[in-house]
């Protein structure tokens, strides 16, 4: 199998360039992308990229991966590789660090404008705040995000005004937090929302939902802040 | 960076509503002049005209004008803040997006008046 990867030094390098390298797959067996990228750097120690947990927890290895973002650990080769070829660059949208690894400043701004903790003014009780078995049903498929980025950087209204309009990641944990029946922050949060950028550049494109590789779906997260929105508006 | 001065009503709800809100009107008016056609074969064009002419239509039409009106800045506004912007074209970004909102107000205004002139 070929393998091709972008690498890029800014600091150095005037253009970034595409390497390639040659790979054995091995016989009756299927391997993660991370595997083959652990054993090229093994003959080439110059080859960067982020990993951690190697098991689609830590959310450090989002790439590209044959035009797809996806977790690099938890993407199978049977999967994506087509015609023997397997191409690796990194996230899109981000400035470029080094190689795979990009710079995910932008990201955690947006992150952090959602205030992405929970608010409650009132005074906390002995032991903790409960919820309802059916209150905690809310938070399904939000809470799961690990902020691996690859819905955000899939998103083009996030290319385009990436200051501006938060991206899937961050509204999937604003609503995360609107939907919590222990926030006591929802109108403050709400009014945070109602400009023409942070929601409304969402265009239902739903590169977010398909990339997801936790399978969750912002596009619907959005939806739901849209409707809330819509309540509080009038 | 992209600023929102010229947004419709710099407010992201209210443009959202009104942009579908406007999709209905001229959705509206359109099924109800294909459905005058369709009901009327034969048609001539006297019968047209008087049609046309109703002042009920005639409101509609200018309700249908400014619909039209408001869609297409929001929509134009909104490409021209995603592509035309310093992220395509660095410090020439501004002064596209200007040129173009600048193109587009021209000829809405334009639009709008000979659209009043011909249906009033
Ligand atoms: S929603 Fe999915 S793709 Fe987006 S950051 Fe969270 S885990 Fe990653
Ligand atoms: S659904 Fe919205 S947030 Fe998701 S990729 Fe599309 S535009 Fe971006």
């Amino acid at each position: 199998m070929q393998v091709s990867i972008y690498r890029y030094i800014p600091e150095t390098d005037s253009q970034p360039r595409m390497q390639d390298y040659e790979f054995e797959r091995p016989a009756g067996r299927d391997l993660m992308v991370l595997d083959v990228l652990e054993q090229l750097k093994i003959k080439d120690p110059s080859i960067t990229y982020r990993r951690s947990c190697r098991e689609g927890v830590c959310g450090s290895d989002g790439m590209n991966i044959n035009g797809r973002n996806g977790l690099a650990c938890k993407t199978p080769l049977g999967a994506v590789v087509k015609n023997n070829r397997l191409v690796l660059r990194p996230l899109p949208g981000l400035p470029v660090i080094r190689d795979l690894v990009v710079d995910m400043t932008q990201f955690y701004k947006q992150f952090e404008r959602v205030d992405p903790f929970l608010i409650n003014d009132e005074p906390p009780p002995e032991k903790e705040r409960l919820q309802s078995i059916e209150e905690r049903e809310k938070l399904e498929g939000l809470y799961e995000c690990i902020l691996c980025a690859c819905c955000t950087t899939s998103c083009p209204s996030f290319w385009w005004n990436p200051e501006k309009f938060l991206g899937p990641a961050a509204l999937l944990h604003s609503y995360r937090f609107l939907a919590d029946s222990r926030d006591t922050a929802k109108e403050e949060r709400l009014s945070q929302l109602d400009d023409p950028f942070s929601v409304f550049r969402c265009r239902t494109i739903m590169n977010c939902a398909n990339v997801c590789p936790k399978d969750l779906n912002p596009t619907r997260a959005i939806g739901k802040i849209r409707t809330l929105l819509v309540k509080h508006g009038t | 960076m992209v600023v929102n001065v010229s947004n419709f009503s710099r407010n992201g709800l209210s443009d959202f509503l009104l942009q579908r809100l406007t999709a209905v009107v001229i959705a509206a008016y359109v099924l109800c002049v294909l459905g005058f056609l369709w009901l009327n074969p034969g048609l001539t064009f006297v019968e047209w005209i008087s049609y046309m002419e109703s002042i009920y239509m005639r409101i509609f039409s200018t309700l249908t004008l400014f619909s039209i009106t408001a869609h297409a800045w929001i929509g134009m506004w909104t490409v021209s803040t995603d592509y035309l912007n310093e992220h395509h074209f660095r410090s020439f970004g501004h002064v596209f997006r200007w040129f173009f909102q600048l193109f587009v107000t021209v000829a809405i205004v334009i639009y709008v008046l000979l659209g009043l002139w011909v249906i009033w």
